[in-house]
């Protein structure tokens, strides 16, 4: 019934991608992982004397979770094609989540930047999955630089929001032909069963599931909200009408009038 | 020279290779970059540092 997800020929075992930003214990991501059934999760490039351990990639592998390196924290398109040389020399992998950030407020994308560095990292034989704006136009721009999906954002990192423009979203599904993985803003299930519904092929989760109350079981929920919004769009929701529509037939209602 | 934003004496021409050692338990989930370029790690071993050089020695953190 369900078809896999495919990004760059290669099929992603869950439409459900787990970001690791902001998980309270390596215990708990391998949890959050369990509960996910995720089969692609994020990781960052830090220095390692401040906090990167790489016991993550241990977690991952026992779980044959695939590593999704990002550029978190670039604010250039130079120090962005850096770190996802780094990021390809430590972790074997030349997949990358493009992440060029305007500023520290809000964390949306500096576009021109970006742009630039998906162009470059194309060039380089990079699979790049570039986080970007609600912007169908920038979203064609980058699919014609040659990544191998984008990722638009529902509302700004970390805020749970939801998807604020979800008529954007549509437009970004429906005009695009590479995979559209829904990233950041997810507050709760509805907001990933929403993006589903929409049309996007998959939804990154981070801080919705890490920085709740019950990880585990938020994971497990968001595990259901995607697969529910997937199956929800296949099957192709009724038409919004103005005034109501009976279920029920109109024939053969009992009559207290004669005869 | 500066490794990961540290000032370090280390030996002139040491490796990269004997910097990681130094730095790392494990050279599993390791990538360097000296002054802005990746070093391969196919040429840690020869590739010999200097006094003027900014190195940066990064890995996998939970992000993104």
């Amino acid at each position: 019934m369900a078809e896999d997800l495919v990004i760059d020929g290669r099929k992603i075992g869950s439409r459900l991608v787990i970001g690791t930003g902001g998980i309270p214990s390596l215990e708990v991501l391998d949890a959050i992982l369990e509960a996910s059934a995720a089969s692609l999760a994020t990781v960052a490039v830090r220095r390692v004397d401040a906090g990167g351990r790489g016991g993550i990639l241990d977690v991952l592998r026992a779980r044959h979770v695939d590593v999704l390196p990002n550029t978190a924290g670039c604010f250039t398109a130079t120090e962005a094609v850096l770190t996802a040389g780094l990021a390809r020399e430590a972790f074997g992998t030349n997949w990358i989540k493009l992440e060029v950030i305007g500023d520290e407020d809000t964390l949306l994308p500096d576009v021109v930047e970006l742009l630039s560095a998906a162009e470059q990292l194309c060039d380089d034989g990079f699979v790049v999955l570039p986080y970007t704006n609600d912007d169908p136009v920038l979203a064609r721009r980058l699919e014609q630089a040659g990544c191998a999906a984008v990722m638009p954002l529902g509302s700004p990192i970390g805020s749970g929001l939801g998807i604020r423009n979800p008529h954007n979203i549509a437009l970004i599904t429906e005009t695009c032909s590479v995979p559209v993985i829904l990233d950041a803003g997810i507050g709760t299930a509805s907001d990933a069963a929403l993006a589903m519904e929409l049309g996007c092929d998959g939804v990154l989760i981070a801080s919705a599931i890490t920085r709740c109350r019950e990880p585990v079981r938020m994971a497990a929920a968001m595990r259901g909200a995607v697969e529910a919004g997937y199956l929800a769009r296949r099957a192709g929701r009724i038409p919004r009408r103005s005034h109501a529509q009976a279920s029920s037939p109109s024939e053969g209602i009992i009559s207290l009038d004669a005869p | 020279m500066f490794v990961n934003g540290r000032a370090c004496a280390v030996d002139p021409g040491t490796s990269v290779a004997a910097l990681v050692a130094q730095w790392c338990p494990s050279a599993e989930g390791i990538a360097v970059a000296r002054n802005g370029e990746v070093i391969p790690k196919s040429a840690w071993p020869s590739t010999s540092l200097g006094d003027d050089d900014r190195v940066e020695i990064v890995t996998a953190a939970a992000g993104g």
